[in-house]
């Protein structure tokens, strides 16, 4: 991407020098990016000069002091929005002008760096105002090559990522720093939220190939008879191994070996979504009930369990991507919040419908059915 | 025990590791720390508590949990400042839905912070921000 143009407009000449000095050598990266991002800076010490430069050469980036000797601040901030002009503004404000920085936010101003300032806090709106603007132009970049990359899916998916590195890092910081003294035996519990956290990375990322497996639809569904009874079967021999550890009985009610043309992979997926959240959220000593029927067109297939269950209100977040119903009940279990949509997309492929019914402390039954 | 002295702040967020580890260094800045796993708890807690400063997780229930609570809060107690504390910033492509000039009139934070901050600069903010709110009061 190059260079970005800056433009710091500040009566102060020794702010314009400082900040010349500390971007001259800052470079920005980004993963997939090809090369780093470089800084060309200017300066001016009036909002008239800065105004001309503005319509004329319009700069990436406006490092603006908002008190300037004749136009200020905020007015140039309030002309470059009112005319659309394509330049992305930090503002610089005086210790403790809480009010003029949040006013300049709601006006457009992309951040603000109070003064003084230390070059790491200049430095660190620069870099985020730059990967924005790289962020920006990539996805104008995909529209044009009519990519249709979900990009609103991938920032999602990059918080959800995030978190957990966040987590772990922190709690990392607290052991190094011996922040809670030198008890190895009391950093435990911290130690192991690091790993539930990294688990739920890792099954994040099985998640996530499932999904793009059926998304993309790149992978050939491969059609053909599949044995639902023999598949639920298999599903639950696997989840076996957690429902005991928890003391959970596994049932399936099925009077015969029902047939479907369909994709087994995608079956499996179906189950196993089901099968391991009726066991996850379920409470010790509970049971899990399947059941699958058929019906002229379609089979139906219901999976019961007698967990904690959730609110109604709940209930239509539930396939949403990245959505985990967070309480202190489910605060260990962990999950990606892409099992059910998964299951939910597979379910339309096939033109079928999935509901849910969930009583708070009883339990929940989700059932669907498939078109044969 | 709670100490007479020390200010109370309230953190909210749904990410149980995050708020327990910035109860730690909240605490540790001198502070005492309520906390809310979720918007509801945190709206469950300001009607019977007044914080002297308030961190709000912007995605919690909603996308936008953090706003609606700091304008309830700012309801109830106008003066206490808000950070929202968030982790979707300009970096993960857009900067927390407030492109629209009606989004910008009704959110009421006072400082918003991402999430990957600094120790001493999240200490610097929380000092700055009650600073502000005492000499208000006094005047």
């Amino acid at each position: 991407m190059g260079k970005l143009k800056i433009l710091v407009v500040d009566d102060e000449p020794g702010i314009c020098s400082g900040v010349k000095r500390i971007l001259s050598n800052f470079t920005v990266t980004y993963p997939f990016m090809e090369e780093n991002i470089e800084f060309e800076v200017d300066d001016v010490l009036t909002g008239e000069e800065a105004w001309d430069i503005i319509t004329t050469k319009p700069p990436d980036i406006l490092l603006l002091d908002n008190k300037l000797p004749g136009i200020s601040g905020v007015e140039i901030l309030e002309k470059i929005t009112k005319e659309h002009i394509n330049a992305l503004v930090i503002m610089i404000t005086s210790h403790a002008s809480i009010d003029i920085a949040v006013k300049a936010t709601a006006n457009g101003a992309f951040d603000f760096v109070p003064k003084p300032f230390t070059p790491q806090e200049l430095k660190s709106s620069v870099e985020n105002i730059a990967k924005h603007i790289y962020l920006k132009k990539m996805t104008k970049q995909m529209k044009v090559e009519g990519k249709q990359i979900r990009f609103q899916f991938l920032s999602v998916l990059s918080h959800e990522l995030k978190a957990p590195i966040n987590a772990i890092e922190g709690y990392l910081k607290i052991i190094k720093g011996k922040q809670i003294g030198d008890n190895l035996e009391d950093y435990i519990p911290m130690i192991d939220r690091s790993l539930a956290r990294i688990n739920g990375m890792r099954n994040l990322i099985m998640d996530l190939l499932d999904l793009t497996h059926i998304e993309a639809g790149k992978k050939k569904r491969e059609l053909k008879p599949v044995n639902i009874t023999k598949t639920a079967q298999i599903a639950i021999d696997t989840i076996e191994p957690l429902a005991i550890q928890m003391d959970i009985k596994i049932h399936l009610h099925a009077d015969n070996d029902f047939i479907i043309t369909a994709d087994p992979e995608e079956i499996e997926i179906i189950f196993n979504n089901l099968l391991s959240n009726a066991v996850k959220y379920n409470k010790k000593g509970g049971s899990v009930d399947c059941y699958i029927s058929e019906e002229p067109n379609s089979i139906r297939i219901s999976v019961s369990d007698t967990g904690i269950g959730m609110e109604q209100e709940d209930i239509p977040k539930l396939f949403k991507e990245f959505v985990r119903l967070k309480n202190e009940k489910t605060r260990n279990i962990t999950g990606t919040g892409l099992g059910l949509s998964i299951v939910k997309d597979i379910v339309q492929l096939y033109n079928g419908s999935i509901e849910v019914k969930s009583k708070l402390d009883q339990g929940t039954t989700f059932s669907l059915s498939l078109h044969k | 025990m709670k100490d007479k002295n020390k200010k109370t702040i309230l953190i909210a967020d749904d990410d149980y590791d995050y708020l327990f580890q910035m109860k730690m260094k909240v605490e540790s800045f001198g502070y005492h720390v309520v906390t809310a796993e979720s918007q509801k708890e945190a709206e469950k807690i300001i009607q019977t508590l007044k914080p002297d400063l308030a961190i709000f997780d912007l995605m919690m229930e909603t996308d936008d949990s953090g706003f609606i609570l700091s304008y309830r809060m700012k309801k109830l107690y106008p003066d206490v400042p808000i950070i929202i504390a968030t982790g979707v910033n300009a970096e993960a492509g857009y900067s927390f839905s407030v492109n629209s000039e009606e989004d910008r009139k009704w959110i009421k934070a006072d400082l918003y912070l991402d999430k990957g901050i600094r120790e001493e600069q999240l200490h610097k903010e929380i000092t700055k921000l009650l600073n502000i709110k005492d000499t208000k009061n006094k005047s």
